[in-house]
């Protein structure tokens, strides 16, 4: 990864292939009017270049921190690190990005279920079954994406310690999913609404139950925007601060953003280990996403489209 | 077959969903709101009704509009970025680049968006540290050490600081949004458009902008409220500081409720996000009625 990447940075031949390969549309075009498009053209790629090593800078600087040495850090902070010093990852790890790396898994694992299966469940009941007031639940559905975590912060924090589930996995798992049903479920129920009815009723003369139709038919059916509704919940779970601040204060239960947060202050200066504990907290996500980009886009783009 | 008993028993299959959006969602949005009227803390007993008093602390207290007056910046700041500029990076990605290599660089521009805002946020709070940072360092290398700061050390620079950040963080994924919408617009009207002899930013305005209008919409309208929401960022970066400068309506709540414990104070403090962003999702419901009707 770290030699590949760089390469990328250079857009100079694809620059030179492109504006030889598309002559400019003349139809009365003069000479002069060429030359502006040139140099416009040459500008917008000189931007497009830019902004990328503006994007991947910062990440590649972080990657090449965490081999480095303090003095290193100090001494060449652009260059690539002299030597792999994969120590700072196991550091990092003892000190406490491991724990916080398993919480983070623990909880987003949980939580991905749970969201996936009651979505899928309130869209085939909203979409398929002819719930009582289902008017009114989409409404309320509908209510649910406006509302914000903050908002609900401090009366939750006593409801929580009320359930007693304050300050343990379930706080986190029952809020992420409670947060994402509206999301979740609109993106499954768009998706279902465009599978025909007569899977249904084939399903039914086959001697199906409703039940045994959701199962067997509806949900396979279903399966790649239940992979697209997956990951998003993966993403938002893994990434996920304003609870995990507040409703967790046992340290060994804490997930990485707050854990990371927690280290920075514990380990101030020591910069490489610092920067490994941040690689590895960016890097499944990273991964995740080179991985399955086409379903995640699905994903975000049907969720917001309908 | 659908009798009133079976359809009252598929009620089942919404249940559980339902249960959890209203015990979690909906009613700690009402519960805040009753909360906001009375002057208590995590250990007092019996909380003591005191009317509209916390609202008046708020609109009385200095650090209460600092806060307001970041988020709004944040809220314009943003705009200006994640729509005006990430539009002209979809239509010119689009344009100009040809498929592979437009791939890669949409996948490289969306990578922000997907590493959680407080990896960034200490990533950032490296980056501007004046003793290690690239920041710095790169002005001093071109000449403007002038311009050196402490970025989120000063007040006049924390919180213009972090909204850079959020910048860097999420264009890439406002763009890709906004390639969606272009990709949706008929290829013919483009080859139309071309073939009376219109150039790139004459198609940009007069074909490009009207026809992606309904996602410009949404992401304003999801700039706005997120502006207005922000809280990791304010919190990873500086907490709100130096001297409370670069306070936001979320950071000031969770100080108060959970650092100074005026749970009273806080609570109101959420019912003015909350009156903030349920104006701007009516908004939002108001524009696509009416689009609606148009049609």
């Amino acid at each position: 990864m770290t030699s590949s990447s760089p390469l990328r940075m250079q857009p100079a031949s694809p620059v030179a292939r492109t504006s030889l390969a598309q002559p400019t549309p003349s139809t009365s075009t003069g000479t002069m009017r060429r030359v502006t498009l040139g140099v416009a053209r040459s500008a917008v790629w000189l931007g497009l270049a830019l902004l990328a090593i503006a994007v991947l800078y910062p990440l590649l600087w972080m990657v090449f921190s965490s081999f480095k040495d303090n003095s290193e850090v100090f001494a060449s902070p652009w260059g690539l690190p002299g030597e792999l010093r994969w120590g700072n990852f196991a550091k990092a790890g003892d000190a406490g990005v491991v724990r916080y790396f398993v919480n983070s898994i623990l909880v987003t694992t949980a939580s991905i279920l749970t969201t996936v299966l009651f979505s899928a469940w309130a869209a085939y009941g909203l979409v398929r079954l002819r719930v009582p007031f289902a008017g009114t639940m989409l409404g309320l559905l509908l209510g649910g994406l406006m509302l914000a975590p903050t908002v609900a912060l401090i009366p939750l924090f006593g409801l929580l310690q009320d359930l007693r589930i304050y300050d343990s996995y379930w706080a986190l798992i029952v809020l992420y999913t409670a947060f994402r049903i509206p999301f979740t479920t609109f993106l499954i129920r768009a998706y279902m609404t465009d599978i025909p009815g007569e899977v249904d009723e084939a399903a039914k003369l086959d001697g199906c139950t409703p039940t045994q139709a959701f199962w067997q038919v509806i949900l396979p059916m279903c399966r790649p925007i239940l992979v697209s509704a997956a990951l998003l919940q993966a993403l938002f779970a893994w990434n996920e601060f304003v609870f995990a601040l507040v409703f967790i204060s046992t340290g060994d239960l804490k997930t990485l953003p707050v854990g990371l947060m927690d280290m920075q202050s514990r380990l101030l200066t020591d910069w490489p280990v610092q920067f490994a504990g941040l690689t590895m907290a960016a890097l499944p996500m990273i991964v995740l996403f080179l991985i399955g980009q086409r379903q995640f886009l699905r994903g975000l783009t049907d969720g917001i489209g309908k | 077959m659908s009798t009133t008993s079976t359809r009252w028993r598929s009620v089942a299959w919404v249940l559980p969903a339902m249960v959890l959006l209203l015990v979690f969602v909906y009613y700690p949005i009402v519960e805040n709101l009753r909360l906001s009227l009375f002057s208590w803390n995590a250990f007092s007993v019996s909380p003591t009704f005191v009317g509209l008093d916390n609202y008046r602390t708020a609109f009385g207290d200095p650090i209460f509009w600092t806060a307001l007056r970041n988020n709004t910046v944040f809220a314009i700041v943003s705009l200006l970025c994640q729509v005006g500029v990430s539009l002209v990076l979809a239509a010119v990605l689009e344009e100009f680049v040809h498929d592979r290599l437009r791939g890669v660089l949409r996948t490289i521009y969306f990578i922000p968006a997907v590493i959680s805002i407080t990896v960034a946020g200490i990533l950032f709070s490296f980056l501007y540290n004046p003793r290690i940072g690239l920041l710095n360092r790169l002005l001093d290398t071109v000449g403007l050490d002038s311009w050196q700061h402490s970025w989120l050390g000063e007040p006049g620079t924390a919180m213009g600081s972090i909204i850079a950040m959020s910048q860097w963080q999420s264009i890439g994924y406002t763009a890709i949004l906004f390639v969606v919408a272009i990709q949706r617009i008929p290829k013919e009207f483009h080859e139309a458009a071309k073939v009376d002899g219109a150039g790139p930013v004459r198609r940009f305005f007069s074909l490009t902008v009207p026809m992606v209008r309904e996602m410009t919409t949404l992401v304003m309208i999801l700039t706005i409220s997120g502006a207005f929401l922000v809280f990791n960022e304010v919190m990873v970066m500086t907490a709100g500081g130096p001297s409370n400068s670069s306070q936001v309506l979320g950071t000031w709540l969770y100080r108060n409720a959970f650092l100074n414990d005026d749970m009273g104070y806080a609570s109101a403090i959420a019912t003015v996000i909350f009156v903030i962003t349920l104006g701007i999702g009516l908004v939002q419901i108001a524009v696509g009625r009416r689009r609606r009707i148009e049609y």
